[in-house]
């Protein structure tokens, strides 16, 4: 691995590093960072397994998936610096993928258990 | 949507208006971005419908089981856990694998997509050997509407992650000899779009079908 710095351009460009510039990439090191806190946040969900939080157990799995999630897709699949066009195109069929399986599963009265 | 046409053969533009080249893609769009990235995200998008589909089908079945052992006797969650924590640490290999591309290093872009293809069988091995513990265990397919539904949600992403390894070892054979590179180094970004999203799908199913008690 090369030595990182915190900010990587494509050699030829000088362009500025706000968030939606599609040549902004972060350094290695910045992954890196990004990693150890995903692998951070893994370890805390598994230990749930062993330590009983009771109520609190699912609401804090949930919170802790849709941290993991948003990192991943905001981050290593960079929307956070590229075009809000591609984000758009997967926001749309993850929306719809919730709704119509919340729908699907509202329909068939699996949410009746938790009330 | 339209490609103005440019070919390859033509030295790329320094436009920063509109339509210019982002020094990845080949051709100059309408949009001034990648009709390939777009297609990609746009193929993502259809693909959470699909893991929806499964996974939603799959809480819906988990307690469908009969007197056939659950999810409480069939589930190790250390190995899980393992699995789990081996599939995001590609994640971190093939972002370094895209760095490296983008700044036309072929020796490491082939060597971090080696490591994630790597990292990426080692997981499709944990499944494998979790599959064939519980049909040791008395569990196969038909076995319950439970093993039906799980054996189809994690047997697809398995399905996913294996397509994604040979991906991943094709692309570093192509790098290893310095193929990608300039307007061709966004083929990585591809590989690594697809590759975050099956990490992606995972955190959910980890969650989902293994932590979240039935």
């Amino acid at each position: 691995m090369s030595a990182a710095t915190e900010h990587v351009e494509h050699a030829g460009h000088g362009h500025n590093t706000d968030e939606h510039d599609p040549h902004h990439t972060p350094s290695d090191r910045y992954f890196i960072k990004v990693a150890l806190f995903l692998a951070l946040l893994t370890a805390a969900e598994t230990a749930t397994y062993w330590v009983p939080l009771g109520a609190f157990a699912t609401p804090s799995l949930l919170l802790m998936m849709v941290i993991k999630f948003w990192i991943i897709i905001r981050i290593f699949m960079h929307l956070k610096y590229d075009s809000k066009i591609f984000g758009t195109m997967f926001y749309i069929g993850l929306g719809l993928a919730v709704f119509v399986f919340c729908v699907f599963l509202f329909t068939f009265q699996f949410f009746e258990k938790f009330w | 949507m339209a490609d103005i046409a440019v070919h390859e053969s033509e030295p790329a533009h320094e436009d920063h208006g509109h339509g210019h080249d982002d020094g990845h893609g080949a051709h100059v769009t309408s949009t001034g971005l990648s009709n390939n990235k777009l297609a990609m995200w746009l193929f993502l998008g259809s693909e959470c419908l699909l893991f929806g589909g499964l996974i939603s089908t799959y809480m819906l079945y988990r307690g469908r089981r009969g007197d056939d052992p659950g999810p409480a006797q069939l589930f190790d969650i250390p190995l899980t856990s393992v699995s789990s924590f081996v599939l995001l640490m590609s994640s971190l290999t093939m972002v370094l694998a895209v760095n490296a591309a983008k700044r036309n290093e072929h020796s490491n872009t082939s060597l971090w997509l080696i490591v994630t293809g790597l990292l990426g069988a080692l997981f499709v091995g944990g499944q494998v050997y979790e599959f064939t513990v519980f049909y040791n265990e008395g569990v196969g397919f038909t076995t319950s509407l439970f093993a039906s539904s799980f054996f189809t949600l994690t047997g697809f992403h398995g399905v996913h992650v294996a397509i994604g390894v040979i991906m991943l070892m094709a692309t570093a054979a192509i790098a290893k000899r310095g193929r990608i590179s300039g307007d061709k180094a966004e083929v990585v970004e591809m590989v690594g779009l697809y590759w975050h999203f099956v990490d992606v799908v995972w955190v959910v199913i980890f969650t989902l079908v293994y932590l979240i008690p039935a």
